[in-house]
């Protein structure tokens, strides 16, 4: 009984809740490292250093006004963000976070599910969730919501493409598709597979920022062009469902980086769950970093850098690994 | 370019229109008349006076002839400017000449709008800077300062939009 | 069979890119445009109509609020008309400090121009390196004139005060300063590859076309056309200093950037060379229909009190004639037709505006461009509305 229900609904709450948190202050590290990229401090207000602006800007968007536009497909319009926010939680589920723990002598395992298609769950969900943006879009009866929401869905087919066969070279190097495997194959630093697959790596790094919506790929919100893009109509609770759901994808990227490529929860020293979060946030990092410099591509630019090079690389990779690994037996 | 030059192949071109000079502090002016008017410009681009600078009407409002229209030209091969006046009565029309310069489509739409003199031949002749359905034009003389419904709110309903 | 329709996409007045109430209706092919009309008159305060009835000195801060990013370069202009127009002659030093004045409104302009250009393309950092060197130049507005974006430092017949030695050391120490700004805004763009991809080969258009749709300025001179004001008609000693036009090629987006970079140079190398030969002598011409007298003279002659109230109060009236004089702003040619009648108060001011005819030739540069290009094209022609709308 216990084992069954309560230690599963227990440990679902504790991830969710840290996770969650956690997705908050990834929006305060946002805001704070472009402030500083940018000669400027970023919140500082509430709290120390600003740290109290996830809860400040929650306890705003919850008591703003719900605004639907006349012309909206209102059934749809409300739809989008729960759409775009519950598939982006439910990824959560299958990170692992870290080694199995010990606890009042039962074994916990820090993740809630092991299903043996841990990658593809993962692929199908984000993609699902890529609904809510397209959606929302398309239902704000909005010229620039419209115009954000067929970007997006154009760019999320494409970069999916180059996205899975990146994870299939990871697959075929680790023989399995779950994540806990591919972090267990990763024991020692020279095993990492960023070592052992450098252009999966780059190729997913590039087509997860492009699925992110971020620069140099944002073009479903491009703020200067469409004005925010889909969520152009979107205020109050709704805005900060997608926008909460926004941050969820990147933590999830984040954390996958971490899983595929980084060795996952393995390190020296200090624990797992410690190693795991150091590296996701360092790639997080890295993402607020990118959007600081670098300017916005063109739409048909991004579709021809998937279509001509990321996709193309992708497969001779995919095939480079297939040799190599059936050479090596 | 030698405006003196200029002007006698102007006088030679078109024989007929009745060119009165003047010096505007370092700038030459001709006044042309209305009927000569088109094929002046046309020689004068010819010439070489490629650019349009501005398009300047004024309400000169006793006058029987009411308004002026002066194009201020250049030649961008050696800087030379030149102004070209033409007098207007308030019931004619200028031939627009945004068919030898792009710059005079606007130039002359702000005249018309903010002056009310009309443009025969212009292509796209519409008010540029008053809303569409504005009455009056806000640079004659006899439109008052404060406007004319000053004292009156203002009314969202009856502005017409061009599109 | 399918039939292509297009979609009507009203861009503006309140879109984050036009730069302030432009609006575009742009109609759409997909994302492809294949017809744009440019709508203006959403700032439009009726200058030109309040000029005709406020007295000279009192026109000059209504000048500030042309092109607003680029305030002394707007006084200038106007205190040339009128001067000529008067037949006064300003004092040497007034004109250094004029042109001192004017160049730091120029590289105002430009930075507000990069780094909103550069945050339409998507580019977000730039802008505050650039608002960081535009705050400098804000501080000595307030230092030399008391007001940062809207100086109204240059008057008729010279300039409002002397140059104080704070401000003359602040501008020493922004001249040695800049080039190692510029150089960073340089590291951030101009090799990038994504920013080449975005604007090499948009926009383009000929010398030729340029000037028929009578462009000036940086963007005409991004076509390869070497026509400044500054050396075109040398005015307020411009003809003292040694600077280079810089002219692009091809007249694509790229190019206008590039202008406007090396204008960045031109200009802090202008005021280097006007503050270094700051001539001595007074800052305001003697004539006594223009020169306010000085507060001792006011306190002990009383004909100086007199002539005061009289040219504060009534203002100066100004010989009948017409003119046209041009000065170079930050965006191009702006010039001032000025009739004068003999009054206190011009029978008419006709402000040439170079924005309204960079804005008049966006149907040209748009058609065939994608929406994306389309804020790389309105941020390279660097359009302010307080100029188009007048």
């Amino acid at each position: 009984m216990t084992d069954l229900l309560i230690i599963p609904i227990i440990k679902m709450l504790v991830i969710f809740g840290v996770c969650l948190f956690f997705v908050a202050y990834t929006t305060w590290i946002e805001r704070k490292a472009l402030g500083h990229f940018q000669l400027r401090y970023g919140p500082m207000r509430v709290g120390y250093h600003g740290l109290l602006q996830p809860l400040a800007d929650a306890v705003k968007n919850f008591f703003k006004e719900e605004v639907v536009p006349d012309n909206a497909d209102r059934a749809v319009f409300l739809m989008a963000p729960v759409i775009s926010i519950s598939f982006a939680v439910m990824l959560l589920a299958v990170i692992p976070f870290g080694p199995a723990m010990t606890i009042f002598g039962k074994r916990i395992d820090l993740y809630l599910a092991n299903p043996s298609i841990g990658i593809l769950f993962i692929l199908g969900l984000a993609t699902i969730g890529s609904y809510g943006t397209i959606l929302g879009g398309w239902s704000s009866g909005n010229k620039y919501g419209y115009m954000g929401g067929l970007r997006a869905s154009a760019m999320i087919i494409s970069y999916e493409l180059s996205l899975a066969f990146a994870v299939l070279s990871i697959i075929m190097v680790t023989g399995s598709f779950s994540l806990v495997d591919m972090v267990a194959a990763q024991q020692h630093f020279w095993d990492w597979n960023i070592f052992r697959e450098p252009v999966a790596f780059l190729v997913f790094m590039i087509s997860g920022i492009a699925e992110l919506n971020r620069t140099p790929f944002d073009m479903p919100e491009a703020e200067s062009e469409l004005c925010c893009g889909y969520n152009i109509e979107y205020s109050s609770m709704k805005f900060s469902l997608f926008f909460l759901a926004e941050y969820t994808h990147l933590f999830v990227f984040a954390s996958l980086v971490t899983t595929l490529f980084l060795g996952g929860w393995h390190g020296p020293v200090l624990p797992g769950l410690v190693w795991f979060f150091v590296k996701t946030f360092a790639v997080i990092f890295v993402c607020i970093w990118i959007r600081a410099t670098i300017p916005r591509l063109r739409y048909d630019k991004v579709m021809k850098l998937e279509w001509k090079f990321l996709l193309p690389v992708a497969l001779a990779n995919v095939i480079a690994t297939g040799v190599v690994v059936a050479l090596l037996g | 370019m030698e405006i003196e030059k200029a002007l006698i192949a102007l006088s030679t071109e078109c024989p007929d229109l009745g060119l009165k000079r003047a010096d505007r502090h370092g700038m030459p002016e001709i006044t042309v008349s209305l009927e000569s008017f088109p094929q002046v410009m046309k020689t004068l681009r010819a010439l070489g006076f490629d650019m349009l600078s501005d398009v300047v009407g004024i309400d000169r409002m006793p006058r029987p002839v009411r308004f002026d229209v002066i194009y201020l030209l250049m030649a961008m091969e050696d800087f030379s400017r030149l102004a070209v006046k033409v007098e207007v009565a308030q019931d004619r029309e200028v031939p627009s000449v945004s068919g030898i310069w792009n710059s005079a489509n606007w130039g002359e739409r702000e005249v018309f709008d903010l002056l009310g003199i009309g443009f025969s031949g212009h292509p796209d002749l519409r008010r540029i800077l008053m809303w569409e359905n504005f009455e009056g034009h806000p640079l004659r003389k006899d439109f008052p300062l404060e406007g004319k419904d000053f004292d009156k709110p203002f009314d969202t309903e009856t502005i017409k939009d061009y599109f | 069979m399918s039939e292509s329709k297009t979609v009507t996409l009203n861009m503006g007045p309140h879109h984050p890119a036009t730069h302030g109430v432009l609006r575009v209706v742009l109609e759409l092919d997909g994302e492809t445009i294949v017809n744009a009309t440019p709508v203006i008159g959403y700032l439009h305060r009726g200058i030109e109509k309040i000029c005709e009835s406020r007295t000279y000195q009192q026109i000059l801060p209504l000048t500030d609020r042309l092109d607003y990013s680029a305030a002394s370069a707007n006084n200038l202009g106007y205190c040339v008309a009128v001067e000529k127009l008067l037949g006064i002659e300003v004092p040497k030093r007034a004109q250094y400090l004029r042109v001192i004045m004017a160049e730091f409104a120029r590289i105002m302009g430009h930075h507000l121009w990069l780094g909103t250009h550069a945050l339409d393309i998507g580019a977000m950092t730039v802008i505050f390196y650039a608002f960081r060197d535009r705050e400098m130049i804000m501080a000595m507005n307030e230092e030399i004139a008391g007001y940062r974006l809207t100086p109204s430092f240059i008057r008729i017949g010279g300039v409002a005060y002397e140059a104080t030695d704070d401000f003359i050391a602040k501008v020493r120490k922004f001249v040695a300063w800049f080039p190692k700004a510029l150089e960073g805004y340089h590291q951030l763009l101009t090799d990038n590859k994504i920013w080449t991809t975005r604007t090499m080969n948009i926009g383009k258009i000929s010398a030729e076309e340029a000037i028929n749709h009578g462009l000036t300025g940086p963007s005409l001179r991004g076509s390869g056309v070497a026509y400044d004001v500054r050396k075109a008609f040398p005015y307020s000693s411009y003809g003292d200093f040694d600077f280079k036009i810089p002219i692009g090629e091809n007249g694509d987006v790229y190019d206008r950037y590039l202008v406007r970079m090396e204008e960045f140079k031109q200009s802090i190398a202008i005021i280097a060379q006007a503050i270094e030969n700051l001539p001595s002598g007074p800052v305001m011409t003697d004539n006594p229909l223009v020169a306010s007298p000085s507060q001792p003279e006011v306190q002990t002659d009383i004909s100086a009190l007199i002539r005061r109230f009289m040219v504060n109060a009534k203002g100066t009236p100004v010989p009948s004639g017409e003119l046209y004089s041009a000065v170079e702003g930050a965006k191009g040619e702006l010039g001032f037709y000025l009739v004068g009648d003999g009054s206190e108060q011009p029978y008419r001011l006709k402000i040439r505006s170079s924005c309204f005819y960079l804005a008049s030739a966006l149907p040209r540069l748009l058609v065939g461009h994608m929406v994306a290009d389309a804020i790389a094209i309105i941020g390279s022609l660097d359009v302010v509305l307080g100029e188009i709308d007048r």
